[in-house]
């Protein structure tokens, strides 16, 4: 059990009001809000203890450099990695596709190779292995989706050739919330000797994420996301994929040494976080982890669970109310639309009535066009949020809804 | 009267207006007033997409003067473009160069225009000033 009260306390940003009350930030798969202690935590380091990292002898930059080693430790722990340099800290989980979209593609795919991706992808995890597959000649494969937004896993099996390299799905969709079996895509792509990349940017932060156990090759995800700040994201890789790509940018740090004629690459990690790293950032992220570890994530997933079976109650009483995304195995995320209101309309309306969501096509055109629709309204929930505002909420729509009657 | 004075009209217009409910409500009643656009001209040459809404602008050039049509697939955008069109539409190509436009920052509209909305509203007073240029170049008026 968590204490809600308590815990709303420690997010400054929702006791601000925005117009006339506090704000219903229903937005968190968007970006989540921070809770004091990481604030403070950015604070303290900029004040008192920034100096650049693996540089200096000096005690600042050891005392930075501990730091960030430390954030990775707490992150290797958190994930179960076997190692903490297959945590490599990147500016999110774009930056961390992009990474093994290049390096992976560079190693190991040619000429008409295939990449496996799913129909309810987001942009990032589209578009570089489309780069990629442009400068190989390499070719994308689909796992397409049922209507409640599941993937077709059966139709997965027939996707693989002995042209596969690799296959790529989010761990939970993010204009949907739907949550993949990502154990079973492993494990049938594991069994084709095809590796798995799994986009956790809204899987982490609401599901209980044990690498070793899934035996995922890459797992990426983005700080902000999950409490910490932004410009800051982890790749977690197998140490034997990190050790045999090479590395996507380069510059300082990611040398062990350099002559005119050929450079020594640095070892893992360092050979993947090329010039100074956002440092700070990963402290921050670091004490955003253990925030979520003292809450225990456990008490988090419960009670996020009990506000989705709350919210899809409540909303499934709107008339009119169009949900996209009707798989049981989601997180607490609604994607809607009311009868004939556009998501722009809806949005604007519910952001003077002090409530924050996505509308649009959340980065996610393909989705979109499965459904036959230009967006939708994305109302996505966090353990700060409460069925007080959720019933809020509900009124809010039918107010809307009334207004455009 | 001249474009600043249909502004003063409608600043004084919402002046009447208590909150945002009364302000926006009176949005979805002008959308409902704006007409005038033919299906015909709901085609891609026409379209201003937006990350949010979409709108479509048609001119017409007629005895000097530039008269704009729009659409949009959102009734409040819609609403802002019949505004638009009332401070815009039917005027000489050199009264909309030369247009400054203030009343929807009077009004307390200005998210409407504020870039991260995306509703192709802000692409759309881009695309009536480059209709005016062009128009105001070509005939040498």
């Amino acid at each position: 059990m968590i204490d809600i009260q308590a815990i709303r306390k420690d997010f400054p940003l929702l006791q601000q009001k925005i117009y006339n009350r506090p704000v219903v930030y229903f937005d968190n798969a968007a970006t989540t809000q921070k809770p004091q202690i990481v604030i403070n935590t950015i604070n303290e380091y900029y004040q008192k203890y920034n100096s650049n990292i693996h540089r200096g002898v000096h005690f600042l930059s050891e005392k930075t450099t501990e730091a960030y080693e430390n954030a990775r430790q707490i992150i290797k722990n958190y994930i179960n990695a076997s190692f903490q340099h297959e945590v490599i800290f990147t500016s999110g989980t774009t930056e961390s596709i992009n990474l093994v979209a290049f390096s992976f593609g560079e190693k190991y795919i040619k000429q008409d190779d295939e990449v496996i991706i799913s129909q309810l992808e987001h942009h990032s995890n589209i578009v570089p292995w489309q780069m990629m597959c442009e400068r190989k000649g390499a070719k994308i494969k689909v796992i397409p989706a049922t209507y409640n937004g599941d993937l077709d896993i059966a139709a997965l099996e027939r996707l693989f050739s002995d042209k596969t390299k690799i296959v790529c799905v989010n761990h939970v969709s993010n204009s949907l919330g739907i949550i993949n079996p990502i154990e079973k895509i492993i494990q049938i792509s594991h069994s084709h000797n095809v590796p798995v990349l799994i986009d956790g940017a809204q899987g982490i932060q609401h599901q209980p994420v044990d690498v070793n156990k899934l035996d995922c090759d890459f797992y990426a995800f983005s700080g902000h996301k999950i409490y910490g700040p932004t410009g800051i994201g982890v790749l977690y890789g197998k140490e034997k994929w990190l050790n045999e790509m090479p590395p996507y940018k380069s510059g300082g740090n990611m040398i062990k040494t350099v002559t005119f004629e050929k450079t020594i690459y640095n070892d893992l990690p360092f050979k993947y976080e090329a010039g100074t790293s956002n440092f700070i950032g990963a402290i921050g992220l670091g004490a955003a982890i253990k925030y979520i570890e003292n809450i225990g994530k456990q008490n988090i997933f419960d009670y996020e669970e009990m506000l989705l079976h709350y919210v899809s109650e409540k909303i499934s009483k709107v008339p009119g109310i169009r949900i996209y995304g009707t798989s049981d195995n989601k997180i607490c995320v609604i994607s809607f639309l009311i009868e004939n209101i556009h998501h722009f309309d809806t949005g604007i309306m519910l952001d003077k009535m002090d409530i924050a969501v996505r509308t649009g096509n959340h980065c996610n055109q393909p989705t979109m066009k499965f459904y036959g629709i230009e967006g939708t309204v994305r109302a996505s929930l966090s353990f700060y949020n409460t069925i007080e505002e959720i019933d809020y909420f509900v009124e809010s729509l039918l107010q809307v809804k009334k207004i455009f009657a | 009267m001249t474009i600043d004075q249909i502004q003063e009209q409608i600043v004084e217009e919402f002046s009447v207006f208590t909150d945002w409910m009364e302000k926006y409500t009176y949005l979805i009643e002008l959308s409902k007033e704006l007409q005038g656009f033919k299906e015909e001209f709901r085609i891609n040459q026409n379209l201003i997409k937006g990350c949010q809404s979409q709108v479509w602008l048609q001119v017409e050039f007629k005895n000097g003067k530039i008269i704009f049509y729009a659409d949009s697939d959102t009734v409040l955008t819609k609403g802002m473009i019949a505004l638009l069109i009332r401070v815009l539409s039917n005027r000489t190509p050199e009264e909309i160069v030369n247009a400054k436009l203030w009343f929807v920052d009077k009004i307390g509209l200005t998210t409407h225009l504020s870039p991260t909305r995306s509703n192709g509203l802000i692409s759309m007073i881009k695309q009536i000033k480059l209709y005016a240029i062009a128009y105001k170049t070509k005939y040498n008026i």
